[in-house]
C-alpha cells in the first residue's frame, strides 16, 4: 500500500511540474523577448505584468474548434500530438534533481540511454503530422524535421557517450554521484555541442527550419487548432525543461554546487536549468535562422567531429589517471 | 524500470508471464498488419509498434540495456530514416495499389520457413536456460558491458570493421555520384553545391536560400 501510495506521489509531483515548467518557461520568453526587442509583452491578463497570459492563451486555445482537413489522415492527424508530447513527460520521470531516491521519479539503470531513447520517439509525432495532413507545406515541414533529427542524433549521443565514459556509468543518478567540479572545464565542449544538438533537435531557433514560417507558414502543424496545436506548443517547451535538465545533469553537475548540496541540492538544479532556459530564449531572440544546408554543414562537420574529439579526450584522461 | 525484477512488485511472476504474452500478441499482430496494409506510411508505422513491443519484451525480461538500444536505433533512427525515404519519394495519404508484389507466396513462403528456423534453433538452444526474473537483474548495463567486452569482444570488433565499411562504400558512392553527375546527389558534408536532387538529407529545402530574414518566429502565435 505504502509503495503504490510512493508511486503515485512521484508521477503525480512529475505530471505538475510537467504542466507547470513549460508554462513558466512561455511566460519568460514572452517577457525575456519583448525586453530584448525593447517592448513590454503582455500586460494586461492577471494584472501583475500579464502573468496569466498563457492561461488566458490555454483557454482561448480550448475553445477553438478543432479542424481535420478533409483529405488529411483522420486518425494519424489526430494521434500525432499525444506522440509528440508524451516522450517529454516520461523523460521527466527519469531526471534527478537532488541527491537520493527522493528526488527522481524514477531510477532508470541505464538513463543516458533512455531519455535519449524516448526524446528521439518525440520527433515521430512530427513527422506523423507532417505526413498526415495533406498539405505540401506540413510535407516539407516533416521531411526537413526528419533531415535535422538524423543529423543532430547523433552529436548528441557520442557527448552524452563522453560524459558516461568519464563517470563510468550510464545512470543518470550515477553519473551525478561521480561528478567533480574539474569535469566542467574537461566536458566543455561536449557540453556546449550537446546543447547545440538538443536546440536542434527541438527545432528551436536558430535551428526552426522545419517551422518556419516565412516559408513554410507553421511546417508541420500548419493544419493544426485548437487544443491539438497547443499540444504541440506545449511539447515544444516541455522539450526546452528537459533539454536544459538533461545538459544540468549531464554537463553542470545538476545537484553539485559550491555549498549547500545536501539540503538544498534542487535548487542547484532548477537554478542551473534556469539559467539554460534563459539561454534558450537569448538564442532565440538572437539568432536569425539558419537555412537547411548550413543546419546539415554545422552538424556534420563541426558538431560531429567535436564530440569525438571530446570522446578521444575522455578516454585519455580518464587512461591517464586510472 | 524492471518490473521483474522487484521481488515485492506489483506484479507476480505470473503476471510478467501474462503481460509477455499480451505484449507479444500486440508485437505480432502489428508486425502482420505491417506488411498486410494497402498504406505505405501505415506500414513504417506499424513497424514502430511491433518494435517498441519488441522493447516492452526486452524489459519484461530485465534486458533494460538492450531494450532502450532498440528504441534508440530501430524507432528513433531507423524507422525516421524509412519515414523520410518514403515523405520524399512518395508517400500518398490512403491505398497505394501498386504497393502490392505478385510474389506474395514466395515470400511468405520463405517468411515462415525462416521464422520455423529462428524458432528451432532458439529453443533447442535455450531450452533449458532460465532467466531469474527474482534475482539481480541480468540484462543490466553492467552485466552486458562486461559479458560483451570479456566473451564476445571478437564479434564486436568484427562487427566495427563491417560498420566501417559500410561507411566508407556510402562515402565513395556519393563522390562518385557528383563527379560524373554535374552537380547531383551531393554528399550530405557537402552541401554547398545547393541543389535540390532528390535522395540526398538536405534536398528536402527547395527553396533554401530564401531564408536568413529576421530573428525567426514571432512572438507566440496570436
Amino acid at each position: 500500500m505504502n509503495d503504490a501510495l510512493d508511486v503515485t506521489l512521484r508521477l503525480l509531483v512529475v505530471f505538475v511540474v510537467f504542466l507547470a515548467f513549460p508554462l513558466i518557461v512561455g511566460q519568460t520568453e514572452h517577457k525575456v523577448m519583448a525586453h530584448m526587442q525593447g517592448r513590454l509583452g503582455p500586460m494586461y491578463a492577471g494584472g501583475f505584468h500579464g502573468w496569466a497570459q498563457l492561461v488566458a492563451d490555454g483557454v482561448k486555445f480550448a475553445q477553438k474548434e478543432d479542424v481535420v482537413p478533409a483529405d488529411a489522415d483522420r486518425r494519424i492527424f489526430q494521434l500525432a500530438p499525444a506522440v509528440a508530447l508524451l516522450p517529454y513527460l516520461l523523460v521527466l520521470l527519469a531526471i534527478p534533481v537532488g541527491p537520493g531516491e527522493g528526488t527522481v521519479g524514477q531510477v532508470v539503470d541505464a538513463g543516458v540511454f533512455f531519455v535519449l531513447a524516448v526524446m528521439g520517439v518525440g520527433v515521430l509525432g512530427s513527422l506523423m503530422a507532417g505526413w498526415s495532413s495533406a498539405n505540401k507545406f506540413s510535407l516539407l515541414g516533416g521531411l526537413r524535421t526528419a533531415a535535422q533529427l538524423l543529423a543532430y542524433e547523433l552529436p548528441m549521443l557520442l557527448t552524452a557517450a563522453s560524459v558516461a565514459m568519464a563517470a563510468g556509468t550510464v545512470s543518470l543518478v550515477g553519473i551525478l554521484d561521480a561528478f567533480e567540479w574539474w569535469w566542467l572545464p574537461w566536458q566543455i565542449v561536449g557540453a556546449i555541442v550537446f546543447f547545440v544538438a538538443g536546440l536542434a533537435e527541438l527545432q528551436r531557433p536558430p535551428f526552426d527550419m522545419p517551422v518556419a514560417d516565412s516559408e513554410i507558414i507553421f511546417g508541420a502543424y500548419t493544419e493544426y487548432t485548437g487544443l491539438r496545436f497547443a499540444l504541440f506548443l506545449l511539447a515544444e517547451y516541455a522539450g526546452i525543461v528537459v533539454l536544459c535538465g538533461l545538459t544540468t545533469v549531464l554537463f553542470l553537475g545538476g545537484w553539485h554546487g559550491p555549498w549547500g548540496a545536501d539540503g538544498l541540492g534542487w535548487v542547484w538544479t532548477l537554478l542551473k536549468a534556469a539559467v539554460l532556459a534563459f539561454v534558450v530564449i537569448w538564442l532565440r531572440v538572437t539568432y536569425p535562422r539558419l537555412r537547411e544546408d548550413q543546419l546539415q554543414k554545422l552538424s556534420w562537420t563541426l558538431l560531429v567531429p567535436l564530440s569525438l574529439a571530446q570522446i578521444a579526450l575522455t578516454g585519455v584522461v580518464k587512461v591517464v589517471i586510472a | 524500470m524492471i518490473l521483474a525484477a522487484g521481488s515485492h512488485g506489483f506484479l507476480s511472476p505470473t503476471g510478467v508471464e501474462i503481460a509477455f504474452l499480451l505484449v507479444g500478441l500486440v508485437t505480432l499482430g502489428a508486425a502482420v498488419l505491417t506488411v498486410t496494409t494497402r498504406q505505405l506510411v501505415h506500414a513504417a508505422l506499424w513497424l514502430v509498434v511491433a518494435l517498441g513491443g519488441l522493447a516492452v519484451e526486452y524489459l519484461l525480461l530485465t534486458a533494460e540495456f538492450i531494450a532502450w538500444v532498440q528504441v534508440l536505433i530501430y524507432v528513433g533512427a531507423v524507422v525516421v530514416l524509412i519515414l523520410f525515404g518514403l515523405m520524399l519519394t512518395r508517400a500518398p495519404i490512403g491505398r497505394s495499389p501498386d504497393a502490392d508484389s505478385g510474389n506474395r507466396w514466395a515470400a511468405l513462403t520463405v517468411a515462415v520457413a525462416s521464422a520455423v528456423a529462428l524458432v528451432w534453433v532458439v529453443v533447442d538452444a535455450f531450452r533449458t536456460t532460465w532467466i531469474d526474473l527474482d534475482g539481480p537483474a541480468a540484462g543490466s548495463t553492467a552485466v552486458t558491458g562486461a559479458s560483451l567486452f570479456q566473451n564476445w569482444v571478437l564479434p564486436f570488433e568484427a562487427l566495427s570493421v563491417l560498420l566501417l565499411a559500410a561507411l566508407v562504400g556510402a562515402i565513395v558512392l556519393s563522390r562518385k555520384a557528383r563527379s560524373t553527375g554535374a552537380g547531383e546527389a551531393s554528399p550530405a558534408v557537402a552541401p554547398q553545391a545547393g541543389t535540390s536532387q532528390a535522395g540526398t538529407p538536405q534536398a528536402g529545402a527547395p527553396q533554401a536560400g530564401t531564408s536568413q530574414a529576421g530573428p525567426s518566429r514571432t512572438d507566440g502565435v496570436r
